[in-house]
């Protein structure tokens, strides 16, 4: 029955090209040109295997459905952690034997050299990113916002605020906005009250809203003057700012961060040329190719040792990547096991308190 | 008439011998086939295509095997005890060796999802517990409990009992807005988590109104399409059609570009001083947009129907009408409306279908209160909870069977004019 059912999703299947030896799906816009640039083109010209990139909002969606209808025909695909390990849990991607990653460049064994986490049963992670809020400066002259509180006051920094459509990152978000200490975050949110307190911070910008969806939209939305500040993955503010020379600005304060992981669903075409792909874009330089092109830090100590030159030839990384200490004043790792076992219920939520109008 | 006695005894034959009845129905069950075979591609494919895909999205909405399959001791347990026994060492024995077997064949995650969509947060105890189960030493009811004291909570276990069966209404309950309580009784979710029913009724409001408003402008241009002159009127409907053979994304985006902030009509009213540089309108990412631009995406669907009929109503009847004393009015309101009805219903059929299953200009132009039930579907879709996602379009389903049978008991299908 099960194959049955799974007729329609199974056509899916057939838009993607079949012809390449490995291919990889990723999230499109700058980040998709980062991993094209940073890891598909010198994987083939290193091996002489050929590598395709598919886009979509989140390869999560499409490779459950790939697998499920078991026509796989993505070999590689870019998740976010929580995803990474729910969909590892559930059967749809294989695990990775990482005794197949390669030593540091300066010698240090992987198991070592990969900051702690970033390493799953079936995913290596391929860079830190964090969900930020940036301003166009151009729209507060007399000195922008500074805090993740100023990101809620309309009174003191007027204009719509541009805001991703979603439960995750917005309430730990949200929290932080209200005076809540990162190590706190998650307790607050796991107790109905710490619910009920994020959704009132949200409450008072609700009507100056703009909600986004795709990674792509809030630099777009910045520069076509509909919001004055938004929300927003890191990278795609600074690929604007400094590749497109933008007047962009991003406020760090409050940020959330989280490993992005390459992992291969279950039943890929081609086993093998994905895992060495793995192994070569996690390794110091993969990670460092891909970091040249987007401000996404890398997850080995080695990858770090060296600074890092955007792929202009004179920006460093080094103050633009999450990491950096100056950014990580008021951070917060994104959680992985709440979000596991919460969304469903705080997506719920948060799209009754959306529809409420 | 003697001699038409005999004749009439002796049955009837072909000019071989067969007798004509037999070889009447011998041939008409040939072109019977032929007719069969000629329609059996078609056949087909409505199966395959349609009645088929839509039959495993209705079982799917009350099938869901994520638990049922991975833990059949348990499972069996539920079987053989009934409802309200507190479950014993046997009972957590049989769960323990169902989280075993999970974690062997990695499906701790798909149990425990199927849990967490009845009770929040056990999708985690579940991979936990599975992860943990090879070192668990009986009495296992004291290992588990110490592994998470939540293993003890009865609401947990009843809500293991209504995975145990593969067959569930669970969904249906989610959708709509009941829950589960610990007691095994069926309550009302709180206020601040109820959405469905809500964004049910306001899908058929929004596209009835959308229906309305295409009604509205469609049926002044359907008339002046059926009674302009034939050069004049070719124009007319060829930029009715215009926009009809446009991509739809196309559409949607050009719309975008004119009706937000910094669009076209905003820039030109604040450049006539209509508006101030401040008071720009909002007429997108909110229900205003979802309205404009699905009125426009759906007009045609109102204006062919309506001209169809309009073209074949002889004009010698309004003036008959008018020479017999009726005002414009009258004559409009008794004799030109009533001819048009079969029109107007299936444009406004069509339109309402239409618009209650449309997903995609809501998503791109509906913002936060724009959306329909139609993105929600879509939402637990990409959020892989596709039994949640087949009752909601089970219920669209019938919500829209409903209509299409009062629309037959009030108007007669049979009158609808499709062109």
């Amino acid at each position: 029955m099960k194959k049955t059912l799974i007729l329609t999703t199974a056509l899916v299947g057939l838009a993607f090209p079949a012809l390449a030896d490995v291919t990889v799906m990723s999230w499109g816009g700058a980040y998709g040109a980062a991993q094209t640039e940073g890891h598909l083109k010198p994987f083939t010209a290193a091996t002489g295997i050929a590598t395709t990139m598919v886009d979509s909002d989140n390869p999560a969606t499409p490779i459950k459905a790939m697998v499920e209808a078991n026509n796989v025909t993505i070999d590689v695909a870019s998740l976010e952690y929580a995803d990474a390990v729910r969909l590892c849990d559930e059967g749809v991607l294989e695990p990775f034997d990482a005794s197949i990653l390669p030593a540091g460049k300066d010698g240090t064994p992987a198991a070592e050299d990969f900051l702690p986490g970033a390493v799953t049963e079936c995913a290596v992670s391929t860079d830190i990113w964090a969900t930020v809020f940036a301003y166009d400066t151009t729209k507060f002259p007399d000195g922008g916002p500074t805090t993740a509180a100023d990101f809620f006051d309309t009174a003191k920094f007027p204009g719509k605020r541009g805001v991703k459509k979603g439960a995750k990152a917005v309430l730990e978000f949200a929290l932080m906005a209200d005076g809540v200490a990162p190590a706190d975050v998650y307790a607050t949110l796991s107790t109905p009250e710490g619910v009920d307190r994020a959704f009132a911070k949200l409450d008072s910008i609700k009507a100056d809203i703009v909600w986004w969806e795709a990674g792509a939209q809030p630099p777009q939305l910045l520069a076509d003057g509909e919001v004055a500040m938004t929300m927003a993955y890191n990278g795609r503010i600074f690929n604007a700012a400094i590749a497109e020379a933008k007047p962009f600005q991003i406020v760090w304060d409050g940020q959330i961060y989280e490993n992005e992981m390459y992992a291969i669903p279950k039943g890929a075409p081609n086993m093998e040329e994905a895992k060495q792909f793995i192994a070569f874009a996690t390794s110091t330089d993969g990670l460092r190719q891909q970091a040249q092109w987007i401000s996404y830090g890398p997850a080995r100590k080695s990858a770090l040792a060296e600074p890092l030159i955007f792929n202009d030839g004179k920006t460093e990384m080094a103050p633009h990547l999450p990491t950096a200490p100056e950014n990580m004043k008021n951070a917060l790792e994104s959680n992985w096991e709440f979000w596991v076992d919460r969304d469903a219920e705080l997506n719920e939520r948060f799209n009754a308190w959306l529809a409420a109008g | 008439m003697a001699d038409t006695a005999p004749i009439a005894a002796a049955p009837l034959t072909t000019a071989d011998g067969r007798p004509l009845a037999e070889a009447l129905v011998a041939a008409q069950a040939r072109s019977r086939r032929r007719a069969f075979l000629l329609v059996v591609p078609l056949l087909l494919f409505m199966i395959l295509s349609f009645i088929l895909p839509i039959g495993q999205m209705l079982h799917r909405s009350i099938y869901h095997d994520g638990f049922s399959s991975n833990a059949p001791g348990v499972s069996a347990w539920f079987a053989a005890n009934p409802q309200g026994t507190e479950p014993d060492e046997a009972a957590f024995a049989a769960l323990v060796e169902d989280l075993r077997t999970m974690q062997a064949n990695r499906t701790a995650g798909e149990a425990g999802t199927r849990i967490n969509y009845v009770l929040p947060e056990s999708r985690s105890l579940f991979t936990k517990a599975a992860r943990e189960a090879k070192d668990l030493q009986p009495p296992y009811r004291e290992a588990l409990l110490a592994l998470d004291p939540k293993w003890g909570d009865p609401v947990l276990w009843e809500a293991m009992r209504a995975s145990a069966s593969p067959y569930t209404f669970d969904f249906y309950i989610v959708a709509t807005d009941f829950e589960r309580a610990g007691d095994g009784s069926i309550v009302r979710v709180t206020e601040n988590r109820q959405i469905y029913v809500y964004l049910f009724i306001k899908t058929f409001l929004l596209s009835g109104l959308i229906t309305l408003i295409c009604l509205v402008i469609g049926f002044p241009v359907a008339h002046l399409l059926a009674t302009l002159p034939m050069a004049k009127a070719n124009l007319l409907m060829i930029l009715v059609l215009l926009p009809f053979w446009t991509s739809l994304l196309v559409r949607t985006t050009s719309w975008m570009a004119l009706l937000q902030g910094e669009g076209v009509i905003n820039d030109l009213l604040v450049w006539i001083g209509a508006i101030s540089q401040e008071g720009r309108l909002r007429m997108i990412n909110n229900q205003t947009g979802t309205i404009i631009v699905m009125t426009h995406i759906l007009l045609p669907f109102m204006i062919l129907p309506l001209y169809s009929v309009m073209r074949v109503i002889p004009p010698s009847y309004a003036r008959a009408a008018r020479s017999l004393g009726a005002t414009s009015w009258t004559t409009f309101r008794r004799i030109y409306l009533p001819q048009t009805l079969p029109g107007i219903g299936a444009g406004a059929l069509l339109v309402f279908i239409l618009a209650v299953g449309y997903y995609i200009t809501p998503a791109l132009v509906g913002g936060a209160d724009g959306q329909l039930i139609s993105n929600l579907i879509d939402f637990h879709m990409d959020k892989s909870n596709w039994s949640l996602a087949a009752a909601l379009s089970a219920m669209l389903l019938v919500g829209v069977l409903v209509l299409y049978w009062l629309y037959d008991r009030l108007i007669g299908i049979d009158n609808l004019k499709l062109g």
